[in-house]
């Protein structure tokens, strides 16, 4: 059944591969992190419009398949928009971005209603602008906590990369695919692709949980028994809710 | 332009004049609230609310619980907004603009002007936990008033010293006590120079015996004379030894009020008579 050699010997080119995978994985999630934090402060604005806009974008995003974003994105959205079509690697990162960043702007919404309102209204009353007061008060705050959950949709970014593969993209499962399509052995190529994603999504969360602990310690010593920002227990139960299930 | 300078100038010399100053006529209020109301909802819990706060004034307000003080504090910190009514500071409406002649609702870039001359202390300090007590103070001259950094923390360490806190610089909020973190909140509101400043019930919060600590800070301040002060409080014996007026609220009306001795040694109306000696009595 298990064929040692022919693993051994496709090995290498899946693991080359990963380095695609890699860059889909950090640029996708590097672009929802920016857009994340964006649509979330879009919709603390005090603007209704923008704020009805700003739902509205995050529930189309959310409520169609990623899968069928990247189609439009590759095939027609931006080769339209573009003079040159971007790449099937930038498409993914622009598609994984978009996606993800609906997601992210719930956990980052979540650290930034975890602020005590007070804290808004200290800023008020000192005359910070809108600009400062976020950039020097509530996110310093809200920000820290949602760190854990930030790297748990790495993983999860990291483990719908294949989808790319439909978009032409060669990451670690179309060359496999590419592999099987020579040999007809898909046990193995399958195989090892899984095994692959197994270690490293392990790897991450390993070091996602020991970020948790850290933060954790940080905050209960720096928190203490500061009745006025009432700090974010229970705050992050709620947000490690937050992450997506993946099916 | 030049009446209003004029009364600018004359509004100047308030300061040098010390105690009743709600007898004073021509001086240019630094707070005027004309036919103010406030409602949440349906709830109508400020009517008709007139009142005038002269520069350097302290003025107490007291009344039963939900009266309508804090209400009426935070519309003039811009974070509660008048249903009707207009409110004055220094001479120009707060919650209003001109524009081609007509009041217009005001935008954000003319509150944000006005809010230069509030200040506002909060039941619940309200400090920035992820600050050190020193940066809590210089943060708003700093990043606000655009004081460059030396100045910023002279400024701070100055003011801090005021409070008696000049060895708490470099610690945490969370590692104070309440009646420590209240007076670095003070500190941080005093070092933005407002001309008025709103103390909504600063102490009780606090346990009993830190109450005496944050009174004694504030007294001080009245003391040096040239801010205005609206101060909210439970605290009779505090309000009769700082304020120049006391203000009488219940239902979201004034009900009566004046000088410190009248209000408590010759109340004239029942409310008040009865709000007293409930006061006392608990
Ligand atoms: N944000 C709000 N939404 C709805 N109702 C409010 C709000 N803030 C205040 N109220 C109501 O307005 C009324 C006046 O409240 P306010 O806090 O100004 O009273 P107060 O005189 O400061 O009372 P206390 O002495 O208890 O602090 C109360 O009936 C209160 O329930
Ligand atoms: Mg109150």
């Amino acid at each position: 059944m298990w064929n040692w050699e022919y693993a051994w010997s496709i090995l290498p080119d899946l693991i080359a591969a990963l380095k695609t995978t890699f860059w889909a994985t950090f640029g996708g999630f590097i672009f929802a992190a920016i857009g994340g934090l964006i649509l979330a402060m879009l919709g603390r604005s005090p603007i209704w419009i923008v704020r009805a806009v700003n739902r509205l974008i995050i529930e189309f995003i959310r409520n169609t398949p990623l899968l069928v974003q990247l189609f439009f994105l590759y095939f027609y959205i931006l080769p339209t928009m573009f003079p040159t079509a971007p790449t099937a690697l930038v498409s993914g990162i622009i598609g994984l971005g978009i996606h993800y960043s609906t997601y992210m702007s719930e956990v980052y919404r979540s650290g930034i209603d975890a602020v005590p309102k007070g804290q808004w209204e200290a800023a008020k009353a000192l005359n910070f602008s809108r600009t400062k007061t976020w950039s020097t008060i509530i996110l310093p705050q809200a920000l820290p906590p949602t760190l854990p959950v930030m790297g748990n949709y790495l993983i999860v970014i990291f483990k719908e990369t294949p989808l790319l593969s439909a978009i032409t993209l060669v990451e670690v499962l179309t060359t496999a695919k590419n592999a099987i399509s020579i040999s007809y052995r898909p046990f193995e190529a399958y195989t090892l692709v899984g095994v692959l994603f197994l270690i490293i999504s392990y790897v991450f969360s390993v070091l996602v949980r020991m970020m948790e602990i850290r933060l954790n310690r940080e905050q209960s010593a720096s928190s203490g028994t500061d009745s006025s920002s009432k700090p974010q227990s229970g705050g992050k139960g709620r947000l490690d809710k937050e992450v997506k299930q993946q099916a | 332009m030049n009446a209003t300078e004029l009364e600018k100038a004359a509004g100047q010399e308030a300061p040098a004049r010390t105690r009743k100053r709600q007898a004073d006529t021509g001086v240019q209020p630094i707070v005027r609230y004309e036919h103010v109301s406030k409602s949440f909802g349906d709830l109508e819990v400020l009517h008709d609310i007139n009142l005038d706060i002269a520069p350097g004034e302290k003025v107490a307000m007291i009344g039963p619980s939900g009266s309508g003080k804090t209400t009426l504090g935070r519309m003039l910190m811009t974070l509660e907004e008048p249903s009707g009514g207009m409110i004055t500071v220094d001479g120009e409406p707060l919650w209003h603009m001109k524009s081609k002649g007509r009041l217009v609702k005001a935008n954000e870039a003319h509150l944000h002007r006005m809010r230069g001359n509030i200040g506002m202390v909060f039941q619940h300090f309200n400090l920035f936990p992820h600050m050190s007590v020193l940066r809590n103070v210089t943060i708003g001259p700093r990043k606000v008033l655009g004081i460059s950094a030396e100045e910023a923390h002279e400024r701070a360490v100055t003011m801090l010293g005021k409070v008696g806190l000049g060895d708490k610089l470099d610690v945490y909020p969370s590692m104070l006590s309440g009646g420590q973190k209240q007076r670095v909140a003070i500190a941080r509101a005093l070092v933005m120079n407002p001309k008025i400043m709103v103390f909504d019930e600063v102490t009780s919060a606090l346990d009993p015996e830190l109450v005496g600590e944050v009174l004694e800070v504030i007294k001080e301040i009245a003391r040096e004379g040239e801010m205005a002060m609206m101060l909210i409080t439970h605290e009779m014996d505090f309000a009769r030894d700082v304020a120049d007026r006391v203000i009488f609220g219940a239902e979201g009306h004034i009900v009566e009020q004046g000088p410190p001795e009248q209000i408590f040694e010759n109340p004239q109306s029942e409310r008040l008579q009865s709000f007293l000696s409930r006061f006392r009595l608990s």
